[in-house]
């Protein structure tokens, strides 16, 4: 419960608990007054569930890229064996300078996980991890609607809008 | 050295770029960055790319922990994402506009003055208990968090949203522009502006700097910047890094992570400097 009413209107609301740490910032921007206690409780699982949540999404994202950019790895050194030699000549510097090509659009990128190119699957999971956080807002979006709060449900989906409009304007 | 040593010893450096970042909320950049350029001799354009998946990995892979944990300000958080993604889209389209070097230069020195001003605030750790900020009131972006050091439950009052939100502009406008930074001005902006508690700044800021670099991510995927045989070992390190680094924040004391913080700051501004003044 916060001073949303200003101190005067705090002293008036009698039905209020006594200063519950838990239950600071769990009211419902701008509510014209303070959350009851049962209130206040279903409140404080809700935000609980949208935490684990989104705790959650991004624990998934983490997780596929790895795996995604780990199968990727593993299939560029398989299909070539000059990279691991340890006495080989094939420095990395002819996979890191300013010219090499790999895939940056995606057509080529398309192309590229077609022919089975391990540094294209690579390139695939670095992509998944880049969409976390775009998710992550997309996930935070639903549970301000689910903890019916709209003026954080605007805020959310004018950052998600954001997100998604700097892809198509990078792509263009 | 063949591209597998380069993959190996770059995920190890990866690692501790992430324990680093994780604890102080910032994206790991300023350890990627100089590894990269100096030992590696990797282009910089290329340099900078990597540490946009690293600010990324740092973020989502020490979020899924702080959220869970409830040391992240998630309101708090997700408000002010407004002003960084506006500020990071508006940056993407500034570069060709604005002098590189003069930025350094500048930020080097805000970011110099933001660490003598988190230095001198080393020894305040009591949260605020009133607010008179109408936004802050409005969204109500006050919270509370579990100290573990402390073993005690702290609640705290945001002010100072306003003020919040500039400097959020201007910390995505410079994630944008240099690549570097991003992190290094949101820890101040909510723990001096705003008033957050130290860990809750860090916390909250590794929520944060993934999505602000997300949205610049997609240009630099266009521009080539991703190079996989670079960005593959560091996202990997970094994650590992950044999800054994958020098990420690509960740990030690906000004094200790505004101190490394400040430390890192200092190195941050000295790098900023140097690449202004002898690019």
């Amino acid at each position: 419960m916060t001073d949303v009413n200003g101190p005067a209107a705090s002293h008036g609301a009698p039905a209020s608990p006594a200063r519950v740490p838990a239950t600071e910032g769990l009211a419902r921007s701008g509510s014209r007054r303070p959350l009851g206690p049962e209130e206040a409780a279903a409140m404080e699982e809700k935000v609980r569930k949208v935490e684990l949540a989104i705790s959650l999404v991004l624990r998934i994202g983490v997780v596929v890229s790895v795996l995604v950019i780990a199968v990727g790895l593993g299939l560029m050194f398989a299909h070539h064996s000059e990279y691991v030699s340890v006495f080989g000549h094939f420095s990395y510097q002819r996979l890191t300078s300013k010219t090499t090509s790999f895939p940056h659009s995606f057509g080529a990128l398309g192309r590229a996980i077609a022919s089975g190119e391990g540094r294209g699957i690579v390139v695939l999971g670095v992509l998944i991890l880049i969409l976390t956080p775009v998710l992550r807002v997309a996930v935070g979006v639903l549970s301000f609607v689910y903890e019916k709060d709209p003026p954080m449900t605007i805020v959310t989906l004018y950052v998600l809008a954001v997100l998604v409009g700097s892809f198509f304007l990078a792509a263009v | 050295m063949t591209p597998l040593d380069f993959v190996v010893s770059l995920a190890l450096v990866s690692v501790a770029a992430g324990v680093l970042g994780s604890l102080i909320g910032l994206g790991g950049g300023v350890v990627i960055v100089p590894v990269l350029t100096l030992l590696y001799h990797v282009d910089i354009r290329l340099a900078i790319g990597a540490s946009i998946v690293s600010v990324i990995a740092t973020s989502s892979g020490a979020a899924a922990a702080y959220v869970r944990e409830r040391m992240t300000n998630l309101r708090a958080g997700m408000f002010l994402e407004i002003a960084t993604t506006t500020g990071a889209v508006s940056g993407a389209y500034l570069t060709t506009v604005l002098p590189t070097r003069f930025l350094f230069v500048f930020f080097g020195l805000v970011l110099g003055y933001s660490s003598f001003a988190t230095f001198r605030r080393r020894h305040s750790a009591e949260p605020l208990t009133t607010s008179n900020d109408r936004i802050a009131n409005y969204f109500d972006l006050h919270g509370s968090y579990y100290d573990e050091a402390e073993q005690r439950e702290i609640s705290y009052k945001v002010v100072g949203t306003k003020a919040g939100l500039a400097l959020m502009y201007v910390a995505g406008l410079v994630s944008a522009l240099l690549g570097i930074g991003s992190g290094a001005l949101k820890v101040p902006a909510m723990d001096s502006a705003m008033h957050l508690p130290m860990k809750v700044s860090s916390a909250t800021s590794n929520f944060m700097i993934g999505v602000t670099a997300a949205a610049s991510a997609g240009v630099y995927f266009i521009r080539g910047q991703i190079d996989p045989v670079i960005a593959a070992p560091v996202a990997a390190g970094v994650l590992l890094g950044a999800t054994f680094g958020a098990r420690v924040l509960g740990r030690i004391t906000s004094k200790t992570v505004r101190l490394v913080f400040v430390l890192v700051l200092v190195v941050i501004s000295l790098e900023m400097l140097q690449k202004g003044i002898f690019p």
